[in-house]
């Protein structure tokens, strides 16, 4: 019997009338998980690509893979070598169980891989389970579907994640990304934030302590070392330089950082390949990155006597930090970002020269994409509305 | 002049009156449904702001302050303890004068504003923003430029707000949230946003 059949024998049980009736929205998750969705478009729609919302949503979650990968093998290097500088033999927590098999090296790529593993799969484990439950629940007594776009939110969120994050932390930042951010609203593509962002802030702000700072980002207790971002944010570049890490590091991306924010050059990946299936949009990443360049050289030209962030060029701000990971999977969100194309240039540029802003204005935040895309996201309601009305009277003056 | 730019930085993100201290949340809730009504609402707010402020400002340094009426001889007096109940009448009184200036020169803008007049007599950020200008101990030029920006920042904030609960409209809220509960979760969230101005010194 194949899965089609038993998903088949079973459906009766779910529709309108069934003894599970109430349940339809797991039955629907299972099927519609496993197989196309049978539905198609009704009425007089025009049709202009096949593609749907799941074809959508699992090419972002493809996209992410090098950044998964990335942030396995880099949380796993990070925290091997710093295990190797303070002379620690073996950790003392489960992890060591199975990292028997591994031993703890930088040289060994599996260890390394292995090791960032056990710390990257807990938060993603439990960010599926506790946002699954949600999800579920309010797809059951609401009776809409769960769809993929749980799968993208979870994924990104744990991607965004400090590598050492409690995991009654991680929970509760899920639930208030899925509750609040999304399922308030009427889920999926009724939000107007991006849930992912919406739970990473509310941690941010409710538990500072394991989201700031120089310990939290290398997954070895008691051992400190700061992002290069926040090397600069108090030294400048010349304090980045001291710290022995190259603009090539930060591209490749072997430095502490959230899980998967670190690899420029694997978001850079997935860019291109949600570039090329066009599931993100060109003008989003494209203002982003012009809003970016100009606050940036903007501050370079300006210069300041006592903050060293003025003098960073736009290249650094590029790899250090959140900022290409923002760029790519969490401005291009197409429900909370701006609808129409000339606002998607806005809102992009609005995203870029906020960070920017942020991380050398604010010393309260060494990074600045996150809240950056919040505030953005906002404003971009408002945004298509004055790039509505100026269509409308451009054709009016046209036409009169 | 780069004191002057600071403060008005400052009065239109930083300490935003809507999202960071939730002054005149009576309007900012019950008139953001609709972005050209929000927006006409924040422009008259904007106005009355940059009016009530600096005059405010006259009124308690002329007269109120601690040996303010110095002027007139007599020495050692302080009714500052007035500068509440000044603040409501000057701003009533302020309300009443400019919507009979416009109805009289200005009928058009008058009948786009008329309806919110008499609403911002009573919105707390307008008084709340004289208030922080006396708590601040800000001058002349201070005031002007505080009850611009302020005014300004709340305009942006129901502009937003009111463009947020647009695109709402196609949401599928739950019924117990529906109307005023997401309204303010809305409001809460988008001071999550704001929070990006939070610790900025300037």
């Amino acid at each position: 019997m194949s899965a089609r059949e038993i998903l088949d024998s079973i459906e009766p049980h779910f529709t309108k009338g069934g003894r599970f009736e109430k349940y339809y929205g797991l039955y629907e998750m299972v099927d519609t998980f496993i197989y196309t969705p049978a539905d198609v478009t009704r009425g007089t729609t025009h049709v202009r690509d096949g593609n749907d919302l799941k074809r959508t949503m699992t090419f972002v979650v493809i996209a992410t893979l090098f950044c998964v990968l990335m942030a396995m093998y880099n949380t796993g290097y990070q925290a091997n070598l710093a295990m190797e500088s303070m002379g620690l033999e073996k950790i003392d927590n489960w992890r060591s169980v199975p990292m028997m098999l591994f031993g703890y090296s930088t040289m060994n790529p599996f260890s390394n891989l292995a090791h960032g593993a056990l710390y990257f799969l807990p938060i993603y484990i439990t960010t599926l389970a506790i946002g699954g439950i949600w999800e579920v629940l309010f797809a059951t007594v609401r009776g809409h579907e769960v769809n993929e776009g749980f799968l993208v939110s979870s994924m990104l969120y744990a991607l965004i994640m400090p590598p050492d994050m409690p995991l009654w932390q991680v929970a509760l930042g899920i639930s208030f990304g899925i509750v609040i951010g999304k399922e308030v609203f009427g889920g999926t593509g009724k939000n107007f934030l991006n849930p992912a962002l919406t739970g990473r802030a509310f941690l941010y702000f409710a538990y500072p302590a394991s989201m700031t700072g120089d310990s939290v980002w290398i997954a070895v207790d008691g051992y400190t070392r700061a992002t290069p971002l926040g090397l600069a944010a108090n030294g400048g570049l010349d304090a980045v330089y001291a710290a022995d890490y190259s603009w090539m590091q930060t591209f490749f991306g072997f430095e502490p950082g959230c899980l998967g924010e670190t690899s420029t050059l694997a978001i850079l990946i997935g860019a291109a390949f949600l570039l090329y299936t066009r599931v993100a949009s060109y003008r989003i990443m494209g203002g982003v990155f012009a809003g970016m360049v100009t606050i940036a050289t903007l501050f370079n030209f300006i210069g300041s006597d006592t903050n060293p962030m003025f003098a960073l060029p736009w290249y650094w701000h590029l790899t250090m930090g959140g900022f290409a990971f923002g760029m790519v999977y969490m401005a291009t969100d197409p429900v909370s970002a701006a609808m129409t194309n000339k606002g998607r240039w806005i809102f992009g540029a609005l995203v870029g020269g906020m960070t920017v802003l942020i991380r050398v204005v604010n010393p309260a935040f060494p990074e600045g994409i996150m809240l950056a895309i919040l505030f953005s996201n906002m404003f971009a309601p408002t945004i298509d509305y004055f790039v509505i009305q100026a269509n409308i009277r451009r054709r009016m003056k046209r036409h009169a | 002049m780069e004191a002057y730019i600071s403060l008005f930085v400052k009065a239109v993100f930083i300490e935003n009156l809507a999202l960071s201290f939730f002054l005149g949340m009576c309007t900012f809730i019950a008139v953001s449904k609709k972005i050209a009504t929000a927006m006409g609402l924040g422009i008259a707010v904007m106005v009355v702001q940059a009016i009530t402020v600096p005059a405010n400002n006259i009124v308690y340094h002329a007269l109120l302050k601690e040996d303010a009426l110095s002027w007139i001889g007599i020495k050692g007096v302080d009714l500052s303890f007035l500068a509440l109940l000044s603040c409501i009448g000057m701003i009533a009184a302020l309300v009443q004068i400019l919507e009979m200036i416009l109805d009289k020169f200005f009928p058009a803008l008058y009948h786009a504003l008329g309806v919110f007049l008499p609403l911002i007599t009573v919105n707390c950020a307008i008084l709340g923003g004289s208030l922080f200008m006396i708590e601040r101990d800000y001058n002349f030029g201070e005031s002007v430029t505080y009850g611009v920006g302020s005014g300004l920042g709340w305009a942006l904030a129901i502009t937003v707000m009111a463009g947020v609960r647009e695109k709402l409209k196609y949401s599928d809220i739950p019924a117990g949230l529906q109307g005023l509960g997401i309204t303010f979760i809305t409001a809460g969230l988008m001071s999550l946003g704001f929070m990006a101005f939070s610790g900025i010194q300037l």
